[in-house]
């Protein structure tokens, strides 16, 4: 009996030894978790899936990444979670919405800030663009902006929600035209906020890129300006800026999609990543796919995120105040 | 007719292997508690990558049909609705399980599924460019009132007492409210961490139906220890098609509140059973039989949420809406392969578009074929010692709470919820009233901020909710439905006053 126990406890020992020896050695050693503060379906998650797929090759990360959607409140849920929850052990990341997350700890009631996470490359670049529907009688942005100067507030804009890239790019334009727009807010993401505009609930609407894209490819919408410094060659040559239209509209609504992990996770863990995520990214499988559903891509690198979230947090805390 | 051309295209060999075993999993995913057919959809996506286009597409079409009906497998046997489209299947299933019918439930249940369903499917086939138009006619103050008007059948449902029925009702509402509001961020009721996002639907289903049962069960299980086993009658189909044949009346109800909640984007899968059973049970002249294992309650619940299918697809398919978030998932499925629903769809890749409706089609058949297969068998989980009965539908309670966001909070709150319910019940109250509160809270909530929103923008609220035609209807049905509720519950009060008098 004492003969087994001895055995046992060793064997139990020897277990441990292995299982410390596989901690220290090579990570990944098991499957990473990605949290998408978005549902199933929409943008980010959709994205999320495609970026991911090729985790599990030998040259990049060995292991597969799996996703775990935790939506509400415009990613407030899914970020809380992440800032206070989860593990720091470099086996959870997390999806990143810039500006979301950055506007809305600005606007406060959240757990999380730029500085409790760590970026580790960005994979996605969706500027906002305004629609209408087809039938609608504005068909440039100077007719819409007209309207609203004519008729304050009467001028509805919907977006995907608050303090996201339509809300700031909104925001912009009403800065920059000083015309008084209604932005409307609507539950259910992008869909929902496209919805109204195809079906004429509101005036025009402030979408994605790459769904108004879609839209538009259906024959539903009409797409007037977009907020990026340079207009979209790959997918809406032509289509003008903002710029172009003469309002001062910069990119700073682009909605950059990228993933991060929790501020605390071993350095080691973030070099590896760091190191082997923007290979994955620019895989030619994913491109492919990526292309196929319409989505703008644009690859950066940690340092490079690092520098565009500083200056976001400026860009918006500057933005956002008074309001 | 276009349609029939393309029916080959599903018997390709490895189309129909897809299509058998998307129909197979999507079975085994749906009788699972926890996994949504938004979920079971949402993991069978990467497998799509590598198949082409139209067969990635059969195997989700084939998944999202056969996880809906599987829902309602362990919604009777277990009492553990898979998603809020089996809550009106499990108030008479289980009790009909309980009593040893469950093959006869199930029976009925696939057989109800597989009419509503294909009947779903013709619409989308044949109906696509009429109801393009009639989904895109509900606008926020429509959806508004849809929603009070399920409000108002919230006190009828599934309650001895009108009166409990809307507290319970309250119950739910207050709950819905939880969390962070979705329109403006406004932090509602935020005690802990694991509320910031609200109660989620699927842990509060599973705490609210399955707890209190498996409580009851722990409780007996003591006192009679012996095994209180049923004895499963092979149930036979012949008989269970000529008790289907019987039912048309509820098999319509069903079918057409089914069919029409479905096309109303946003709100569709969620009500459309509960709102078919209400009704099916409103015009039934045996009203008191329903809740106790009546199969009419069966057949229009589970005609209406398999009807629902085809015409939820209708957004997504004519103007790349998606009108539910399994629509939303199956839109990711298909622009990952360069494909973009709306008239690019029907234009360019014809193909694809209408080999996929026919897999539905052909699904819908399948499902009820190996539905009724293993009803036989799986009926017999009712055999079960109750002591393991109770055992087991635990742990799948906390796994299937788990499993929707990997959450411990998602258990707890299915744990809280449970035992809250288990004390409820013994007051006599109800918990598919208060399920239905939790889940048109939000939808009559934001629908109203956003509502008033636009209605600032134009010409005030009262304007924008009260005028025109829909809102004008709509608003009777309202008016009519809370009359119904105040007439009929004064009828039975009045019976009830002279049988009184009569003893």
């Amino acid at each position: 009996m004492n003969k087994l126990l001895k055995t046992m406890v060793m064997g139990v020992a020897g277990l441990a030894m292995t299982a410390t020896a596989a901690l220290a050695g090579e990570y990944p050693d098991r499957p990473i978790g990605v949290a998408v503060s978005y549902g199933a379906g929409g943008a980010t998650d959709f994205q999320a899936r495609i970026v991911t797929m090729v985790a599990g090759n030998e040259d990049i990360l060995g292991q597969p990444i799996y996703i775990v959607n935790k939506p509400g409140a415009g990613g407030r849920v899914g970020w809380n979670w992440f800032a206070t929850e989860a593990d720091a052990d470099g086996y959870t990341l997390s999806a990143y919405n810039i500006p979301h997350f950055v506007a809305q700890s600005i606007k406060g009631g959240v757990q999380y800030s730029a500085d409790s996470f760590e970026p580790i490359a960005n994979w996605g670049a969706d500027p906002a663009v305004v629609v209408v529907g087809k039938d609608s009688k504005f068909s440039t942005i100077q007719d819409l902006v007209d309207y609203a100067r004519d008729n304050p507030g009467k001028a509805t804009l919907s977006g995907a929600g608050l303090f996201v890239g339509h809300h700031i790019a909104a925001l912009q334009i009403e800065k920059a035209t000083e015309a008084k727009f209604a932005y409307i807010p609507t539950k259910g993401g992008g869909a929902a906020a496209m919805k109204a505009v195809i079906a004429g609930d509101v005036v025009a609407g402030i979408n994605n890129l790459s769904d108004a894209f879609r839209a538009r490819e259906a024959g539903n919408v009409k797409i007037l300006a977009v907020a990026d410094l340079e207009r979209n060659a790959e997918f809406l040559p032509d289509v003008p800026t903002l710029l172009e239209a003469g309002y001062d509209v910069d990119d700073s609504s682009v909605n950059f999609r990228g993933l991060m992990v929790k501020k605390g996770t071993p350095q080691e863990v973030i070099d590896t990543l760091a190191a082997k995520v923007p290979e994955m990214f620019a895989h030619a499988r994913v491109a492919k796919r990526m292309k196929a559903g319409g989505s703008p891509m644009k690859i950066m690198t940690r340092a490079e995120v690092q520098a565009m979230w500083a200056e976001r947090e400026k860009f918006l805390a500057e933005l956002l105040k008074g309001l | 007719m276009e349609f029939l051309g393309y029916f080959g295209g599903v018997f390709e060999p490895i189309s129909f292997l897809l299509l058998l075993g998307g129909t197979i999993g999507g079975l085994i995913l749906g009788a699972t508690p926890g996994l949504s057919p938004t979920m079971a959809v949402a993991l069978l996506i990467p497998f799509t990558f590598h198949l082409q286009p139209a067969q990635g597409l059969i195997l989700l079409g084939a998944a999202y049909t056969s996880t809906v009906a599987g829902g309602a497998v362990s919604a009777i046997l277990l009492k553990i609705p898979g998603a809020p489209a089996n809550i009106a299947t499990s108030l008479d299933g289980n009790a009909m399980a309980k009593r040893g019918e469950g093959a006869r439930a199930l029976h009925l249940s696939f057989l109800a599924s597989g009419v509503g369903g294909v009947i779903g499917v013709l619409l989308l086939i044949f109906m696509t460019p009429i109801l393009a138009q009639w989904a895109l006619a509900f606008s926020y103050s429509h959806l508004f009132w849809m929603a009070i008007l399920g409000v108002t059948v919230i006190g009828s449902l599934d309650s001895k007492s009108f009166v409990k029925g809307l507290l319970s009702g309250c119950i739910g509402l207050w709950l819905s409210m939880i969390g962070f509001d979705d329109n403006l961020g406004a932090q509602r009721f935020i005690f802990v961490d694991a509320l910031a996002g609200g109660i989620h639907i699927i842990p509060a289903l599973i705490g609210l139906f399955a707890i209190p049962q498996v409580m009851e069960m722990f409780s007996k299980g003591r006192e009679n220890a012996a095994i209180e086993a049923l004895d499963v009658p092979k149930q036979s189909l012949i008989a269970s098609i000529r008790e289907l044949s019987r039912s048309i009346r509820s098999l319509s109800i069903g079918t057409i509140f089914g069919s029409i909640i479905g096309i109303i984007p946003g709100v569709g899968g969620q009500i459309a059973g509960l709102v078919a059973y209400d009704q099916a049970r409103k015009f039934s002249p045996h009203k008191d039989k329903f809740g106790k294992g009546h199969p009419e309650g069966i057949i229009a619940a589970e005609s209406a949420n398999n009807a629902m299918v085809g015409p939820s697809l209708v957004p997504l398919l004519t103007l790349s809406i998606p009108g539910s978030p399994t629509a939303a998932v199956l839109l990711g499925g298909l622009i990952i392969h360069g494909i973009f629903p709306g008239s690019d769809l029907f234009d360019n890749h014809p193909r694809v578009a209408w080999t996929f409706i026919n897999s539905m089609l052909i699904g819908q058949i399948l499902m009820v074929v190996f539905g009724i297969y293993t009803a036989t068998w799986a009926a017999r989980i009712a055999r079960a010692p109750v002591p393991i009965m109770a055992a087991a539908v635990m742990v799948l309670a906390t796994f299937g709470s788990y499993s929707v966001q990997q959450s411990m909070g998602d258990v707890y709150i299915m744990l809280g919820l449970g035992v809250g319910m288990f004390f409820l019940e013994k007051f006599g109250f109800s918990a598919a009233p208060l399920v239905l509160g939790l889940i048109l809270g939000p939808i009559a909530e934001s629908n109203f901020t956003t509502g008033s929103l636009i209605a600032q923008a134009q010409d005030g609220p009262l304007i924008y909710f009260m005028t025109g035609p829909l809102n004008m209807f709509l608003i009777f049905l309202v008016l009519a439905s809370i009359g119904y509720s105040f007439w009929s519950n004064m009828l039975h009060n009045r019976a009830a006053g002279k049988a009184g008098a009569g003893s």
